[in-house]
């Protein structure tokens, strides 16, 4: 059966690709660090079962390390000049989409044959992970019709893979390491410590101000944890159940499903949520690395009042 | 103290978060010092620590495995896609910056709901088609535009991907959120339906849909009126000329 390992296996060939790339880019002053980063990143992929828990922390400590020091560079892979580019966009026209449509494609339309058809039940891949084996089965589709289509060189895919990833840099991985500083909050008690606190502001028989405050509170803590995921165990364990739903009576699918989303709205607002916020502004080389967030407030604060009173009426009232 | 049994200190963790943030520290530096401290005032010794990290780093790698688009993506861009992108939208007549991002959140919010998060996303299919022909619609709105207002169309088609991604998914019934939910619930010994949690996701979602659809309708505005004022100023410095 395609599961996650496989999945796993295949990244970390391709970020061991980068690392091997970047070590022999005689352009970036900085190769090590880049090469090494990668590298480290790729033995997370491919032996990261086998390392052991403290194994795994000394690896992040390290990844940590390199960046911190800055010790990452841009590499600078030859391409295509824009002239090239232009000329190449006339010469072979709509039909330069159709690799790029293979990969969401394959995803839903695989996706589709996999829930709806027996071929679920065949146990081919992994139900939970089936979206993701199948995003990663339309980029091989995608790179391999490429390759011999246009028949760049052998080196290419990588090289131009790292011109990306070297934009992106080390805020590929700050989602992965909120979650993991999300484990270590749960086990060293701040959900119990969150609680207390707001215990202790909180009036005790105004229900719509603890609306707010457990909609607030959603927000705020995603917006330092940058991540939803993280906020929502603490402040439902905090306000969302013992106040709301057993002191107030609140229904529970309402109180649970938006405080998610109220969750989300801090997500908007969050550098900490890099793969959503601060990777974009990387890769659309915005000289504002903020760029995306600003124009994200507009709408994520009139959302956030939205799901208060949305929180509210259907909650309480209805 | 009045409630002596619960421990405050790990609460340190996050003031470490908000101000290695403040001061610019390098956030992955700040993020595992905020763990290592946490966790030391929660009473764990340091390799029980560094062990911790290292486990939710390793249990948590299915987030990173997204980056493997990326030689497809600059292979693509290799051959010219993102110029065939803005071709594209030169040629298409009447295409403009709010119709299209208007169209991609309904298409985001909508194959989101059906479950399909990963088909699109900013290296997927923001950074290759729709910045580049949101620019392209922004210069046939306005082809004096300048380089601030380019800067804010192309961050404003992340900004539709994230906002349609979000108020999409959890209408989906098997997403990661809405199991967390019904999971959080099940411990405090509530047992919920999916179902009803993904429902409650509605209301959200078209609100979200109205207020950035009005946003971005505001934005596409806000560009031509900018266009159209500098058009007056070219007509009448013309006539002045002539």
């Amino acid at each position: 059966m395609i599961g996650i390992t496989a999945l796993y296996f295949v990244a970390g060939l391709v970020f061991a690709a980068f690392a091997v790339a970047s070590a022999r880019d005689p352009d970036n002053p900085r190769r090590w660090g880049n090469a090494a980063f990668w590298a480290l990143v790729a033995v997370s992929f491919l032996l990261g079962d086998r390392l052991g828990d403290f194994g795994n922390g000394i690896l992040v400590l390290l990844l940590v390390g390199l960046a911190g020091c800055r010790c990452l560079g841009l590499g600078r892979p030859r391409t295509t000049s824009a002239e090239e580019r232009e000329a190449f966009a006339r010469k072979l026209g709509s039909k330069l989409f159709l690799p790029a449509l293979v990969i969401p494609v394959t995803a839903f339309a695989g996706t589709l044959l996999f829930s709806y058809t027996p071929l679920g039940a065949a146990g081919l891949i992994d139900p939970r992970w089936v979206t993701l084996v199948l995003l990663v089965t339309g980029v091989a589709l995608a790179l391999a019709g490429t390759m011999i289509w246009l028949k760049p060189p052998l080196s290419a895919p990588v090289d131009e893979g790292r011109r990306l990833m070297d934009s992106i840099g080390w805020a590929a991985l700050l989602p992965q390491m909120l979650a993991a500083l999300g484990a270590v909050f749960t086990a060293a008690g701040v959900g119990g410590a969150v609680g207390a606190m707001s215990l202790a502001i909180l009036p005790e028989s105004n229900v719509f101000l603890a609306v707010v405050i457990f909609a607030l509170g959603m927000a705020l803590f995603t917006v330092i944890m940058g991540n939803a995921f993280a906020a929502f165990p603490v402040m439902a364990s905090a306000i969302g159940v013992p106040i709301l739903i057993k002191a107030h009576g609140g229904d529970p699918a309402v109180v649970g499903a938006i405080g998610m989303l109220a969750g989300f709205c801090g997500t908007l607002l969050t550098p900490m949520a890099a793969n959503f916020n601060m990777v974009p502004a990387a890769l659309l080389e915005l000289k504002d690395e903020y760029g995306v967030i600003r124009r994200q407030i507009g709408t994520a604060l009139p959302l956030l009042a939205c799901n208060i009173l949305i929180l509210y009426i259907a909650g309480f009232l209805l | 103290m009045l409630d002596g049994h619960i421990d405050y200190w790990p609460l340190a963790g996050i003031l470490v978060v908000v101000c290695g943030f403040a001061l610019r520290f390098n956030p992955l530096l700040v993020v595992a010092a905020a763990a290592i401290l946490t966790g030391l005032l929660g009473g764990m010794d340091l390799v029980a620590v560094i062990s911790l990290l290292g486990k939710g780093f390793n249990d948590n790698r299915f987030i990173t495995v997204v980056y493997v688009v990326l030689p497809v993506i600059g292979l693509l861009e290799r051959f010219g896609l993102q110029q065939r992108a803005r071709g594209l939208i030169e040629a298409m007549r009447g295409a403009t910056v709010g119709r299209l991002l208007v169209g991609y959140l309904a298409f985001r919010q909508g194959i989101a709901a059906l479950g399909l998060v990963s088909v699109a996303g900013h290296p997927q299919t923001v950074r290759p088609l729709l910045a580049p022909m949101a620019e392209a619609a922004a210069r046939k709105e306005n082809p004096e535009i300048d380089e601030a207002d380019l800067e804010e169309v192309k961050a404003m088609a992340a900004a539709t991907d994230n906002v349609g991604v979000f108020f999409g998914e959890d209408i989906f019934i098997a997403i990661g959120s809405i199991l967390l939910i019904q999971g959080v619930l099940r411990g405090e010994g509530i047992e919920i339906a999916p179902i009803h949690l993904s429902l409650w996701a509605i209301p959200t979602a078209i609100c979200a849909f109205a207020i950035h659809a009005l946003r971005i309708r505001l934005f596409g505005r806000r560009l031509r009126r900018k266009a159209a004022r500098a058009a007056a100023a070219g007509s009448i410095g013309g006539s002045i000329g002539a």
